[in-house]
């Protein structure tokens, strides 16, 4: 119900859409895995009315070109987010401890590239 | 399939495609007139990808019929430079779009026929129609399970959305029986192998949709009277007419144009 408000088609009886925005499909998350096996990945969102037709939407929307092999859906509500404004604490402590990257090992030639 | 082998008559054959293209293809049109009218964005796409399927199945279809006529006429030619006394599809697909469950439910009672028909021609002695029916029936798999779940949710849904469901079922029903009645065309193709008798499909269907039409709370009309005349191309509704001066608008004002 991207747009509530849309035009009825030609010749159809019109819908009153005073509350419309009240009855709105809730929002998906829709993540797809792509054909080479890596994790899914965040592609967008949509409307849909549940689970199984966000699927099919999806499907519709973020598949016509071959994008995936497999289709996670999850309604937005249900995705817990941190907060921007956290981001000092949350983040900025990593800055300073570089030896929490492995960068102080000698790798072997015989390793090749990692 | 019958056993016995009797190759048709070109004829026939030509006939038996251009009707399983002419319903593609009109089914596929009539569906893109939804594009940028749909009630929602989402629906939207999906139908514009139904419409596309359809076309790209009529592609097939015609194009394999106009090889058998073998007059020099491909899909593009068949499609565009035929008039309504030509064509061959069922008199359901051509029906207007109507409102929102109107179109839906064309589209069910189509798409659990095309199924079932696509299925069995699967099984066809030719070689290239069950190619195509393959094909095909992976889309429409997909379109039989979409239109399914919809009109479950509109017609199981408000009191609204039950009326207009009830409504389309009513009015479009009378359009079913011409796919399970079989003429001389068919007679041929059940021959030869190629294609199912029209009527050994009508049990599958019925069970099918009787039970979409269970869950969805709608009820079936009473009277299995079925209008006819659109395979056979006989005796079209009015709304097709229209329709091609639409669809056909381009090649009729600029006679051979091309891209």
């Amino acid at each position: 119900m991207s747009s509530p408000e849309a035009k009825p088609y030609p010749g159809t009886q019109a819908v009153d859409h005073g509350k419309a925005r009240a009855d709105e499909w809730p929002l998906f998350e829709i993540f797809i895995r792509g054909q080479h096996g890596l994790s899914h990945r965040h592609v967008g969102s949509l409307h849909a009315a549940d689970a199984e037709m966000a699927i099919k939407n999806a499907r519709d929307v973020y598949t016509r070109r071959n994008e995936g092999v497999s289709i996670w859906v999850v309604e937005a509500a249900h995705i817990a987010a941190s907060s921007p404004e956290e981001k000092g604490p949350l983040y900025e402590p990593a800055n300073d401890k570089v030896y929490r990257h492995p960068t102080f090992f000698d790798i072997p030639d015989e390793v090749g590239a990692m | 399939m019958s056993t016995a082998i009797i190759d048709p008559n070109k004829g026939d054959l030509f006939e038996f495609l251009c009707r399983m293209g002419d319903n593609t293809l009109v089914l596929g049109h009539r569906v893109s007139e939804w594009c940028g009218h749909a009630p929602v964005l989402e629906e939207d796409i999906a139908l514009a990808n139904t419409a596309l399927d359809l076309i790209g199945q009529t592609t097939l279809w015609l194009d394999l019929a106009g090889k058998v006529e073998d007059a020099g006429r491909d899909a593009d030619r068949l499609a565009f430079h035929r008039d309504v006394w030509d064509f061959r599809n069922l008199l359901l697909v051509e029906q207007p779009n109507g409102d929102f469950g109107q179109t839906i439910m064309r589209q069910f009672l189509f798409d659990a026929w095309h199924l079932s028909q696509l299925t069995a021609l699967m099984e066809s002695s030719d070689a290239q129609i069950a190619a195509i029916a393959e094909k095909s029936s992976k889309e429409v798999t997909y379109h039989l399970e979409r239109a399914t779940d919809t009109v479950i949710g509109l017609g199981d849904g408000t009191e609204e959305s039950h009326r207009r469901m009830q409504n389309a079922l009513d009015l479009l029903w009378p359009y079913v029986g011409e796919m399970f009645v079989a003429d001389a065309v068919d007679e041929a193709m059940v021959a030869a192998g190629i294609a199912p008798d029209p009527a050994s499909l009508r049990a599958a269907y019925d069970t099918l949709v009787n039970d979409v039409f269970t869950v969805a709370t709608l009820t079936r009309p009473e009277s299995d009277f079925g209008h006819r005349g659109g395979k056979s191309g006989k005796r079209h509704s009015e709304h097709l007419g229209h329709m091609l001066t639409q669809m056909q608008w381009l090649q009729r004002a600029y006679p051979d144009a091309t891209w």
